[in-house]
């Protein structure tokens, strides 16, 4: 590690670089199953606890059958089931779906940790990175540029998402549904049918997340995997304004919040450690009350959101 | 004939008008508890564990015995006030999750404010503990209620983020400006002196005063949400703000006000906390109980009262955690997983209010 000392000061805008890239994965996945569900129309709470029994499923189906993907497919699955038992409830009438997603929170994490108990011990295999810092010599350069799959395919998605938004079919139903849920009646869509699928393919965005967290950054399960990333991201979206490539963006941002602790404490400040592990909370909070307003609807919110009212 | 029904059917309509609702509201709630504790017996049975085991086990570690309900009734208080923090802003139509974070830095204001007024009389002690602790989760939730007000933020994630903002400068303080250098292990304030301790009460179990005092808070919300203007007022602005500005109601003071009330009630359960059981401030006042607290606020439909028996309820479910763990062989998310299903469960009922026939008055007409 002599080439440690040899950077410097610089090893902390690296660190912090490389640690918004590994730590932004999970609020990038997260936030965008997020904005899929809330540009139907729902908000959906309980993605903090699809995320947790996310990562608990991730890990044991990987360090069950041996491979890291088939735990990815496995949260993605879990992840689909927590969205579709969401959208269902949400369907009846006078049903609260901020509360719903409450209750499954719970529930999610409940579960998680109720099924999770056997697999703190073990050791299951990591998800695989990428070296995209083949071209320096430089450890740290290496290091901050360890990209994990995951964060390259979110980013993918990020912007198929939005191209989804835009230019298709299904990407302009899901928008009718989230403008008003009348308009969708009236040119034939259910909207609860909409709002149902997109639910789900939000949890399974979510699971993943989860999954990024045990199987690759921390890399283990335990009781205590998240640290709120899956309600961040609901206000990371607001923060975005519901658009799937300014989550990306936010996600980086936040990410990069939650290594500035890390960071700092690489190159020996340890002082304040637990305020700098508010950052991204503390950040959330700023960047919420900056972008909310008490009297107009929020420029770009789908119009049946139930928070924006 | 007709004279005599002619007499009697008014007060007989008004009669099952006045009952009703109220069976209504009681009825649905309940049977949504036992449909979720029916859920949760398949989910036992799926895992060849025996629910009739289970149950009687809560039984028995959580309501058989003079020690059970000590057991029981010392976990009352913290659930009774955590419930409060999310009833009372729920009569404006706001949902605030994050009285957790109002419970440690209670705990953490009367921790610290005790140690200043060390030698001063007892009571005055107290007085400044619960008053600074009610203080700081009134301020700590309040500005939820403020931000909702004056910048129309999400109430719901803004007392989340706060929870968490709250525990770590709880954690950032007792490690630091206020750690006792003798707390080696785990870091904490330094300990309360005897003095300051709150007792158990003169009932013959031991539990502290803290659950005479969250009834009495239960008592007096009820009061004031059930039979005050200012409760009927917070009421027409959670149904409808417009109708409510237009009318003159000041809807600002109304909203900062119910929140930084239940921020207070959260407050105090982190001064009964410190005062009475663990003696210092340090990690242990991250339990959870803000979060049990959500549920018995929604079980309880936001009645303060009806927060008395739920919260005794679930207090008797998680005391008997323990027990279940060592005979079942269960972990101890055994009871989040129940409370998660009949959360679920009880926020689906709410799709019968108004649609069951037999809490409809014309369904008894026609039969008398």
């Amino acid at each position: 590690m002599s080439t440690a000392a040899d950077i410097g000061i610089w090893g902390v805008p690296l660190a912090i670089i490389g640690g918004a890239i590994r730590v932004s994965t999970p609020f990038l996945f997260v936030s965008l199953g997020e904005c899929l569900t809330e540009r139907s129309g729902r908000i959906n709470l309980g993605l903090e606890g699809t995320l947790v029994f996310g990562a608990m499923s991730g890990y044991a189906v990987a360090y069950g059958t041996g491979s890291p993907w088939l735990g990815v497919l496995a949260a993605a699955m879990a992840g689909v089931l927590f969205g579709l038992f969401h959208g269902w409830i949400c369907k009846f009438k006078g049903v609260n779906d901020i509360a719903i997603g409450i209750a499954l929170m719970l529930l999610g994490m409940g579960l998680a940790f109720f099924f999770g108990k056997p697999y703190i011990q073990p050791v299951a295999p990591d998800l695989p990175a990428i070296p995209l810092g083949w071209w320096s010599d430089i450890p740290q350069v290496q290091a901050a540029l360890q990209v994990n799959a995951l964060f390259l395919i979110g980013a993918v998605l990020a912007v198929a998402l939005h191209w989804m938004f835009k230019n298709t079919r299904v990407g302009l139903a899901i928008r009718v549904a989230g403008d008003s849920t009348d308009a969708a009646r009236a040119i034939g869509l259910n909207p609860d049918t909409v709002r149902l699928l997109s639910t789900a393919a939000g949890g399974a965005l979510a699971g993943v997340g989860g999954a990024y967290l045990s199987l690759y950054y921390p890399g283990s399960w335990n009781e205590g995997i998240s640290s709120g990333q899956g309600l961040m991201a609901v206000a990371l979206v607001i923060f975005a304004r519901w658009n799937p490539i300014n989550c990306f963006w936010a996600a980086l941002l936040f990410g990069g919040a939650g290594a500035l602790g890390p960071a700092l404490q690489s190159v020996g400040v340890t002082s304040g450690y637990y305020l700098f592990f508010a950052a991204p909370y503390v950040l959330t909070l700023a960047l919420l009350i900056i972008t909310s307003s008490p009297d107009k609807a929020m420029e770009g919110a789908p119009g049946a959101l139930s928070i924006t009212k | 004939m007709s004279d005599t029904t002619a007499t009697q059917t008014p007060p007989m309509g008004a009669l099952l008008a006045r009952w009703l609702p109220r069976a209504e509201a009681l009825l649905i709630p309940l049977a949504a508890l036992l449909c979720g504790l029916a859920v949760f017996s398949l989910f036992l049975l799926t895992l060849g564990k025996s629910p009739i085991d289970f149950y009687a086990l809560i039984y028995k570690a959580g309501f058989s015995t003079a020690f059970s309900w000590q057991n029981t009734l010392s976990r009352v208080a913290p659930l009774l006030f955590a419930g409060l923090c999310v009833a009372l802003p729920a009569r404006l139509g706001l949902v605030v999750i994050g009285g957790e974070g109002a419970i440690v830095l209670g705990g953490l204001a009367a921790a610290v404010l005790g140690l200043a007024v060390v030698g001063a009389p007892p009571v005055i002690g107290f007085v400044v503990m619960a008053a600074g602790a009610a203080l700081m989760g009134g301020l700590w939730i309040g500005a939820v209620g403020w931000l909702r007000f004056k910048r129309g933020v999400n109430e719901t994630i803004a007392s989340l983020l706060m929870a968490y903002i709250a525990i770590a400068l709880m954690n950032h303080l007792v490690e630091g400006l206020f750690r006792d250098p003798q707390s080696l292990n785990k870091p904490s304030t330094a300990p309360l002196p005897e003095a300051l301790r709150v007792g158990d009460m003169p009932i013959g179990i031991d539990v502290h005063w803290g659950f005479a005092f969250g009834v009495l808070a239960c008592v007096i919300s009820w009061v004031l949400m059930d039979r005050t203007t200012i409760g009927f007022a917070a009421r027409i602005a959670g149904d409808n703000v417009r109708a409510a500005q237009v009318q003159g109601l000041p809807v600002g003071k109304l909203i900062i006000g119910f929140t930084a009330l239940g921020g207070a009630c959260a407050g105090l359960a982190g001064f009964f906390e410190v005062s009475a059981i663990h003696g210092s401030a340090n990690g242990s006042l991250i339990s959870g109980y803000g979060y049990t607290g959500i549920l018995v606020a929604f079980l309880a439909r936001h009645n303060p009262l009806a927060i008395i028996p739920v919260a005794t309820l679930l207090a008797g479910f998680e005391a008997s955690s323990g027990l279940i763990q060592r005979r079942m062989d269960l972990p101890d998310a055994t009871i989040l997983v129940m409370e998660g299903i009949v959360f679920v469960v009880l926020l689906l009922s709410e799709t019968l209010y108004g649609r069951l026939a037999i809490f409809n008055p014309t369904f008894w007409e026609k039969k008398a």
